[in-house]
């Protein structure tokens, strides 16, 4: 069943802070920035400025590859508001960086029901009001 | 070392008309009911009263979610207590209940009242109330991470572990149609559950799949109602009418990531429910065969297949096969669960419904649904992602 790409309601987004705001606004440079220890080099999501396996305060944001394996995806039938274009993919995704940074994504540019868990995607960006969301797409899709 | 929870014991149970409406009562009216039944089920007096507690407290908003907070029930009731407490952000569901026992070990109470309301059925009728965000709305907190990807419900969020399990275990779509099914034979003998009717594998089949893998049926069901206990000091719960549900072991530990996106890689399949249910068995001589009768949570279905494995009823991934035809877990089986339709069936009353029901059962009170074999230990738990508590009650 093929999805509708993400062109359907408004993106509800979500409320930044300091420590969050590179995450949501780095795709406007084509950046998916995750906050890295400096000391050590451990990637923190969500990103804040404490490193939980060195203890560094030295957490910043950096930008990561932008690939991705799929670890879990859902197929969403149900049209949860009026105007929501259905079916379409949500997924956890791992990043190929460090695969404890997982984020919450739609799946696009493919059939819904071929997404599926060890799938290799990777992130391209969409604006949806002062946010640029994170999206995912097949590996040359 | 002596644990707190040993020392305590349900002695009443209440619980209103539960419904999908349309209503006549308010939230507080309906919980005035359940609240008055039990107390006078505990033999006890709105005097007697000197503790409250519930989940997860005056939300203030419309969705009917927590309509209803301690301080409203307290002036309503005019009770004077001597501890209360709301409580979001704890073990599941099952924190107002943890959080007593630690009231009661402190001193503070004899006799707590707790309970949980939902309004929910009318509250949908009112609006997208079921729904976590709206279009142009900016999220705050931890489900802010699910805003912008059209995340809109418990359902979609929540059959990302529902997928990765079914992944990892090979379970198949008719076991866990079984817990649907199962469930609604067990409604059907509850002259209090809201959906009656018996279902059969397909019927199932034939439900709307609202996200993969997750049908229709494997949903709870919203309603309006609630449902109330009181949680005694041991010595204080021998003077009352009932048999006493002494309160064995619980499990209310987070010992994975807390958070709904980033919990465990390990814990992504089985949800938050591992080390809450070693806490438990560490603090009790019983073992998982002991228990006669399972109150498991079930929000989704997949929540009460987590649990049979994760409390020990059988191994990882086997689930589906512990399941099978459903005789297993029947009421004449030998682990009968969710044995008054469940919140599937019977109303969505967040683990609160199954405690209610435990105490039916203990107390011999089931009618057309009661176990056979005079049922003694009860399993008991709550779950959602990094939410999960779980308990053993026992009848000495």
């Amino acid at each position: 069943m093929t999805q509708t790409p993400s062109t359907g309601l408004p993106r509800p987004t979500p409320q930044l802070d300091i420590d969050t705001e590179p995450f949501w606004t780095g795709g406007k440079d084509g950046k998916l920035l995750i906050h890295r220890c400096q000391d050590c080099g451990y990637r923190v999501h969500p990103p804040t400025t404490f490193c939980p396996t060195c203890d560094g305060r030295n957490v910043i944001p950096e930008a990561v590859s932008g690939r991705g394996t799929v670890v879990s995806c859902t197929v969403n039938h149900k049209q949860w508001l009026p105007g929501l274009p259905v079916p379409y993919v949500l997924a956890f995704v791992a990043i190929e960086e460090q695969d404890d940074v997982r984020l919450v994504t739609n799946i696009t540019h493919c059939p819904a029901e071929d997404v599926h868990i060890g799938q290799k995607v990777e992130v391209y960006f969409e604006q949806a009001a002062d946010i640029w969301a994170p999206l995912f797409k097949p590996v040359g899709a | 070392m002596e644990y707190a929870e040993k020392n305590t014991a349900i002695t009443g149970i209440g619980q209103s008309k539960v419904s999908r409406g349309p209503q006549t009562k308010s939230p507080l009216s309906l919980t005035i009911d359940a609240a008055l039944q039990a107390i006078e089920d505990a033999g006890l007096k709105r005097s007697d009263i000197d503790g409250m507690a519930c989940w997860p407290g005056d939300r203030g908003d419309d969705g009917g979610m927590g309509p209803v907070g301690v301080p409203m029930l307290q002036d309503a009731l005019r009770v004077h207590v001597n501890w209360y407490s709301n409580c979001s952000e704890t073990a599941g569901q099952f924190g107002a209940i943890f959080n007593a026992i630690g009231a009661i070990a402190a001193g503070y109470c004899k006799h707590v009242l707790i309970y949980r309301t939902m309004y929910q059925a009318t509250a949908r009728k009112a609006g997208l109330t079921n729904a976590s965000f709206q279009p142009g709305q900016k999220a705050k907190g931890n489900f802010a991470w699910y805003s912008p990807y059209h995340a809109y419900t418990a359902a979609v969020q929540q059959s990302l572990y529902f997928a990765r399990y079914v992944h990892e275990s090979g379970i198949k779509p008719e076991q866990v149609a079984m817990i649907s099914v199962n469930q609604r034979r067990n409604a059907s003998l509850n002259p209090a559950a809201v959906y009656r009717t018996p279902i059969t594998l397909d019927d199932y089949f034939n439900s709307p799949i609202i996200s993969t893998p997750l049908r229709i049926y494997d949903c709870d069901v919203p309603i309006d109602g609630a449902t109330a206990i009181i949680l005694s000091r041991l010595d204080c719960a021998k003077d009352g009418p009932n048999p006493v549900l002494r309160l064995e072991a619980v499990g209310s530990s987070m010992r994975y990531r807390n958070s709904w996106t980033q919990l465990d890689a390990e814990a992504l399949a089985t949800q938050a429910q591992p080390h809450v249910a070693e806490m438990m068995w560490s603090r009790t001589d019983l073992k998982p065969k002991d228990v006669d009768v399972a109150e498991l949570y079930d929000g989704f279905s997949f929540h009460t297949i987590n649990w049979l494995e994760n409390f020990g009823f059988c191994k990882r991934n086997e689930a589906g096969d512990f399941i099978g035809d459903g005789s297993r877990i029947a009421l004449e089986g030998e682990l009968p669960i969710n044995t008054n339709g469940g919140a599937l069936s019977a109303g969505r009353m967040h683990a609160y419904g199954q405690v209610h029901e435990a105490c039916v059962q203990l107390w011999g009170r089931g009618e057309a649904r009661q176990v056979p074999g005079d049922p003694r230990v009860a399993g008991l738990s709550t779950a959602g992602g990094p939410l999960a508590g779980a308990f053993l009650m026992v009848r000495d």
